[in-house]
């Protein structure tokens, strides 16, 4: 909750406080703008420096330099006098820049002359057999309970999938001295090779040291299964043990207390849909990402997208990003940025964006772990299984927004952002068309859901009681 | 992709509530039946509506409108049954009575009013209808607020899960050998030698007959076939809430719990052109309206808004005639795909089968009620 | 199963009730950090199946981890700070109405 009341207007409005907003909110506010940043936690820094001003973890080097880099990021912005909301959830966003702000149980609405989502990204969903339940989280949670609340994972652990977020919360967990009984390793072999003609650029990236150094570290450490190919998590009223298998072998069980999943993140696109931005499908990502010019402008008029949530490119990307439209929404609204600052940010971005073929190809999920079969739970929310949704494309349902109306899917709380991926990717693989083809959810406000009695207290009109009110 | 010569009985072009039951009814009679659909997003009335089964306040300025939803009301139960013997999804058809509450004196007096006006028209049906007083009111509901002064009462009013009622038609309809073609949208149709030819983007289909039932694009269709159909688009917004424990056994016309314990709050009559936008105002006021009703709804989360078209009629009545000009080619156009979905299922669909609309029957929904030359200038 | 690093000497902590049973828990810590470092293993039943679940994200977009906090329900545990005095209690099944 923050005490700052949100006033009517501003002339940007940022939404998510993670390097891209903190950025961009930073540059709006010091060229003179009226600049609010919007953002549903309780501290600034987002989730890849969740807790920044206030991690309880007393060792510096256990989160390492990259967590740490995010301090200086807040300090900017903490003197650049743009406005920051804490705890303000933002539930929608129209084509004309009304924003729906929920903040400690109270919805309002709001204007900006220029809007910049910053919403960063989600993890992919992982949907294996018993990944709902208890015991089994992301790996992004277990490394938000250590930012956040000092919180390792105790007893048997397991980490699973792949990606650099994985083997940074091992590196972490083992910094913090915390148990990890073994990381199995789903990167397919064949990603190794496909991954080999990204690697000079990868070299060139500056996180080419770092990774090697982490990957190296964990490797000593603990015990790494690689290849990968199925995995099951195994519980009655909790995860006891996880089942996997490598290639053609035989099943494999290890004890397991927790299991924590990861294989990549996606753009958190929920908000940007909702207000018509046009999004595609990034055959190299496997995800949606919105339409964008080289400034982060998007199909809707004054609203531009920064950050992972315009496509994955890592922390140090979003912050360039960040700044690239702030500087674009400054010059739209006729104030003036040096040129200078620009071409820095131009040339930045670029350094960062080179090792992103190789993690893009290196880390690109397998099918099986994206597309499940069987009794698999597609939508944890409403319970849907895999079967359930190829079964309904068969019945000739074209689109997850059919499929939602058939059975549920997407419909719960989460609203689809555990499950939309997935589906679309099911249904593309089932009817034999690309995912674009297919679309995804479409969505509507709240993007996030608020209460009835919120709903209620916005503003009415004569008009809209004439349209409700009937005899 | 080639064009592909499909023959058909009967083409139904559209496969929402209204294409989709027809051609069940169709495909149960032995009909060779294609469903001509439009893709995974498109306007889509059947994916927005209030799955009430509502006869209690329908009617005025055309009797035979009431008796044909209390028709279709009276043969919901078989038709859930039939639904559920062939494809296994119960469709949750209830028919507990409907309420509609009134928060202030004058709002439940004027009901009352539009109430006995339809009863009291010439040619009319009646049927009974009750305006229980808040106490009345409470005993059924025990939820309401204190705003709540009374309500209308129908025991003829039920409400069914009309999504699973969507998949149950287009299940059952293909497990009689209908062909359900997505992303088929009518560009073009042709009638020569008593043969429709259909062209898509995809290819063309053929049939003997065809029933626009596409909702709001009838208005574009009919006039390739000699069908003048005055349908526009007019918006109603709704909220849906969290599952929530069932505590709402009746219907309640803006209130309502589905099945699977989410909280539907309607609706709105906008004339807002083809925008299936939710708007806030709207929005607020339909949860302020829903929070009087039911205090305690307050506190619940709300999942989304949505908005939808409904296929309204100038008079707001149904469409069903065929084109004298193409003989063969029906249409069927109403906003009530929930209630009258039994009745095109069960009785509109076998009089197409054997290819007349019975004018007895069907004379008052015809087009020429219309000033047709005048819709058509 | 979670257990705590050595943190900030500076760290005070507030009493909670999880399900009836009083509880310590650090201050700033969210609902959900707070349940697993209490050793609570679930939150909440689903509405569909009963199923048991348990914080999944922890960043407030899967709503695994939805309790009931001072009598209202469907809250969302990881965006949610501990107050001296809050009461969680574990969400079985749909939501009731009123609470």
């Amino acid at each position: 909750m923050s005490a700052v009341a949100i006033r009517d207007a501003y002339d940007v409005a940022v939404v998510g406080a993670g390097p891209a907003g903190l950025a961009a909110a930073t540059v709006c506010a010091k060229a003179g703008l009226s600049t609010v940043l919007l953002d549903e936690q309780a501290s600034a820094g987002g989730q890849i420096y969740r807790a920044i001003t206030e991690t309880p973890v007393r060792e510096k080097p256990v989160l390492g330099e990259s967590y740490w880099r995010g301090a200086a990021l807040v300090e900017a912005f903490r003197s650049s006098g743009a406005e920051h909301v804490a705890g303000a959830t933002v539930w929608s966003l129209t084509r004309e820049r009304e924003i729906g702000v929920s903040v400690g149980g109270g919805a309002q609405l709001t204007g900006a002359r220029r809007v910049i989502l910053c919403t960063g990204a989600l993890e992919r969903p992982f949907p294996i057999p018993g990944w709902t339940l208890p015991g089994v989280m992301t790996a992004g949670a277990a490394q938000i309970l250590l930012k956040s609340a000092g919180l390792v994972a105790s007893g048997r652990t397991v980490l699973a999938g792949c990606g650099p977020l994985l083997w940074l919360l091992a590196w972490q967990y083992l910094n913090a001295g915390a148990n990890i009984d073994a990381i199995l390793d789903t990167t397919a072999e064949e990603n190794r090779t496909r991954a080999l003609p990204h690697v000079p650029r990868f070299l060139l990236s500056g996180y080419f040291l770092e990774g090697l150094k982490l990957v190296r570290a964990v490797k000593r450490e603990v015990r790494v299964i690689s290849g990968v190919t199925a995995l099951r998590a195994i519980g009655d009223t909790g995860v006891r043990s996880v089942a996997f298998r490598r290639h053609g072998d035989v099943e494999e069980t290890r004890l397991a207390d927790t299991l924590l999943l990861h294989q990549g993140v996606a753009p958190n696109v929920n908000l940007a849909l909702s207000a018509g931005v046009e999004h595609r499908w990034d055959e190299s990502q496997l995800c949606w990402a919105p339409v964008l010019d080289d400034e982060g402008n998007s199909s809707v008029e004054g609203i531009a997208v920064a950050g992972d949530g315009a496509g994955i490119a890592g922390a140090q990307a979003a912050e360039w990003r960040g700044r690239l439209a702030a500087i674009a929404a400054a010059r739209a609204l006729g104030f003036s940025v040096p040129a200078v600052e620009e071409a820095r940010a131009r040339r930045e971005l670029k350094r960062c964006l080179r090792g992103r073929a190789f993690l893009d190809t290196l880390y690109r999920p397998a099918k099986s772990f994206r597309q499940p079969s069987g009794d698999t739970i597609v939508c944890r929310c409403e319970e849907v299984t895999a079967r359930q949704i190829t079964d309904t494309v068969a019945l000739g349902c074209p689109g997850p927004n059919q499929m939602k109306a058939f059975l549920r899917c997407g419909m719960g709380l989460c609203q689809g952002r555990l499950c939309g991926l997935t589906v679309t990717e099911l249904i593309a693989e089932g009817r034999g068309v690309p995912p674009q083809q297919v679309g995804y959810y479409r969505l509507r406000p709240p993007v996030k859901p608020i209460t009835v009695a919120e709903l209620a207290a916005l503003p009415k009109t004569e008009a809209a009681v004439k349209a409700v009110v009937r005899i | 992709m080639s064009p592909a010569r499909r023959d058909f009985d009967v083409a139904v072009i559209g496969g929402g509530l209204m294409g989709s039951a027809i051609a069940w009814g169709l495909a149960n009679a032995g009909q060779r039946v294609a469903v001509l659909d439009e893709g995974d997003v498109a306007y889509r009335a059947s994916r927005g509506n209030f799955a009430l089964i509502w006869v209690h306040s329908k009617g005025l300025g055309m009797p035979r409108y009431s008796a044909w939803t209390m028709r279709s009301a009276n043969a919901w139960a078989t038709f859930a049954d039939m639904l559920r013997q062939q494809t296994g999804i119960d469709v949750c058809f209830q028919r507990p009575g409907g309420f509609n509450l009134a928060l202030t004196q004058r709002e439940w007096e004027a009901r009352e009013i539009l109430l006995q006006r339809i009863q009291s028209q010439p040619g009319m049906q009646r049927f009974d209808f009750e305006m229980p007083d808040r106490g009345r009111v409470k005993q059924a509901i025990p939820q309401i607020g204190p705003e709540v002064v009374g309500a209308s009462y129908s025991r003829y009013d039920g409400h069914c899960n009309s999504l699973k009622l969507l998949r149950a038609l287009h299940a059952g309809m293909q497990q009689l050998g209908a062909m359900y073609l997505s992303e088929h949208r009518v560009n073009r149709i042709e009638y020569a030698a008593r043969e429709f030819r259909l062209m898509t983007a995809q290819d063309e289909v053929r049939a003997a007959r065809i029933v626009l039932a596409a909702g709001i694009d009838c208005a574009r269709l009919g006039p390739m076939v000699g069908l003048v159909m005055p349908v526009r688009p007019q918006r109603g917004q709704l909220i849906v809430t969290e599952r929530t424990a069932p505590f709402l056994h009746h219907p309640v016309q803006c209130v309502r719990q589905t099945d699977e314990g989410s909280v539907m709050i309607g609706d709105s009559q906008e004339e807002a052109g083809a925008d299936p936008a939710v708007t806030s105002p709207v929005i607020s006021v339909m949860a302020d309206r829903a929070v009087r009703m039911f205090p305690q709804l307050g506190t619940l989360n709300v999942v989304r808004t949505w908005a939808a078209l409904r296929v309204m009629t100038q008079d707001g009545f149904p469409i069903y005639d065929e084109s004298e000009t193409c003989p063969g080619a029906f249409s069927a156009a109403c906003h009530s795909g929930v209630t009258l979905a039994a009745a095109h299922a069960l009785i509109l669909a076998p009089h197409i089968a054997a290819g007349c609309l019975p004018a007895e029957e069907f004379q008052a929904f015809s087009i020429k009620r219309f000033d047709v030359p005048a819709l058509a200038a | 199963m979670f257990q705590r690093l050595p943190l900030e000497p500076s760290g005070s902590t507030v009493g909670i009730s999880i399900d009836g049973r009083r509880v310590e828990a650090r201050a700033g810590d969210t609902v959900a950090a707070a349940m697993l470092a209490a050793g609570v293993v679930r939150c909440r039943t689903t509405p569909v199946s009963g199923a048991p679940r348990a914080p999944y994200c922890m960043m407030g977009v899967c709503f695994d981890c939805l309790v009931t906090i001072d009598g209202v329900g469907s809250r969302q545990g990881c965006l949610v700070r501990v107050r001296e005095g809050m009461r969680i209690e574990m969400q079985q099944g749909a939501r009731e109405l009123g609470k």
